[in-house]
């Protein structure tokens, strides 16, 4: 845990000096809000559509952090920094999660709000409390999964293309739980929680991939 | 690329890898320091066989190496507070070690604004921090000016009580410092030998 603990810290102060990873996630999400209202020729959007707008801006918003959440440790010698450690080399693999996830937590508590100025129909008062719950999951996979493809896309030279080939097949499920979780909740009078079905689907894929990732990672530092 | 390298350094011993480029010295450094993993042959450090028993191993080395594996961003004090937490060691070390190499007043500096000679001060003082018994030690001087050099001779020099392995460019410095001494020629051992007895023309042939 202490581990952890230490590489999130050095995590978060090198997107604090840098912010190189941050800005340029809300920024495209809320360009793309931008570019659906005029895509779509609407001014407001409700149920499955607006949780197909929202869901698919955050997973390519978090393909930007995904992309880079390795890219110090790999052009400034972190890998065989932590590798030379006598630590347990999990911990890497759950500092940057987390590290990712509250990336995603900061994407979404500006989106979202944004979100709900710029396209979304009914209020987001209603439909906040089961919204946060499927975002929460969804991001839990987001950032397992995309740690896990990061780790192996950095290792190569076409990284910004390996990560999306490699990481939006293995993120679809955790879109369609999404989706699906959060297109109820995004209606007039809507219900005011997300789907039991996707909420365990998303659950279930979240812990899924945890225990894989758990499993491979330390296979994908060997050089 | 090494093959057929073959050798035992003692404890609290140097020993000197000389070689051209991409003779292999880099990566006899990296085996040694578990972070690449032969195909074959045995390599032991402290007793270990790795890379099955790297976790026994890791933490008593120091590697020193081409890229002074420090964050860009972050000041020297905060990298060496960043390695000092992952080894387990004391923040009053990295106090110790940035005094030793005259570090002291710019170590609140970010590293990417500062010279090659200061980075490879900072990288020195990552190296030893945690007290290594094994210094691995790639062109440990590059860099560094004649001061700078006698700044951090302590902590990785003949003196620093650690066994080393270094690899230089240059012979005749590195003679001086070893016990023992590997001659690397395109990944094969063309010698290995105490330094009084190398043989210049030998020495000649490596960086022909």
């Amino acid at each position: 845990m202490k581990t952890v603990l230490t590489v999130l810290r050095k995590d978060l102060l090198l997107e604090l000096r840098g912010l190189e990873t941050l800005p340029a996630m809300i920024l495209f999400a809320i360009v793309t809000f931008v570019i659906f209202h005029f895509g779509l020729n609407r001014d407001t959007i409700d149920g499955q559509l607006a949780a197909g707008v929202l869901t698919v801006t955050l997973l390519f918003a978090a393909m930007l952090g995904i992309n880079r959440l390795f890219v110090a440790e790999r052009e400034q010698g972190g890998f065989d920094a932590f590798l030379l450690a006598p630590v347990d080399r999990s911990a890497l693999l759950v500092a940057k999660a987390t590290a990712l996830f509250l990336f995603l937590v900061v994407l979404e508590v500006i989106a979202v709000p944004a979100f709900g100025l710029l396209l979304l129909g009914p209020s987001l008062g209603p439909a906040l409390a089961g919204l946060i719950a499927v975002l929460a999951l969804g991001d839990v996979a987001l950032a397992v999964i995309g740690t896990l493809v990061s780790a192996i896309a950095v290792q190569t030279r076409a990284r910004d293309l390996i990560g999306p080939i490699i990481g939006l097949p293995l993120l679809l499920p955790a879109l369609i739980g999404m989706a699906r979780g959060a297109g109820p909740l995004l209606v007039a009078h809507g219900s005011s929680g997300p789907p039991g079905k996707w909420v365990a689907i998303l659950a279930l894929y979240d812990v899924v991939f945890a225990l894989l990732s758990y499993a491979v990672f330390d296979f994908l530092l060997e050089d | 690329m090494l093959r057929d390298v073959s050798l035992d350094v003692p404890a609290g011993s140097t020993l000197a890898v000389l070689g051209r480029n991409g003779a292999g010295k880099s990566t006899l450094l990296r085996i040694l320091a578990t972070l690449l993993r032969p195909h074959a042959g045995e390599v032991r450090v402290f007793g270990e066989a790795l890379p099955r028993r790297g976790f026994a191993v890791r933490g008593r080395l120091g590697l020193l190496a081409h890229d002074p594996l420090l964050y860009r961003d972050l000041s020297g004090r905060e990298n060496l507070g960043y390695h000092a937490r992952l080894h387990g060691v004391a923040f009053e070390r990295v106090e110790e070690v940035l005094e030793a190499v005259g570090m002291g007043g710019r170590a609140d500096e970010p590293v990417r604004t500062l010279s090659r000679g200061l980075v490879q001060r900072l990288a020195v003082c990552r190296a030893v921090l945690h007290g290594p018994a094994l210094l691995l030690l790639d062109e440990p001087l590059a860099n560094l000016d004649p001061a700078a050099t006698e700044l951090v001779s302590p902590l990785i020099g003949r003196g620093c009580g650690a066994t080393r392995v270094l690899t230089s460019h240059d012979p005749q410095a590195a003679l001086a410092e070893a016990d023992l001494v590997l001659g690397l020629e395109d990944g094969r051992a063309a010698f290995v030998t105490s330094p009084d007895k190398v043989d210049a023309a030998a020495v000649k042939r490596l960086y022909a």
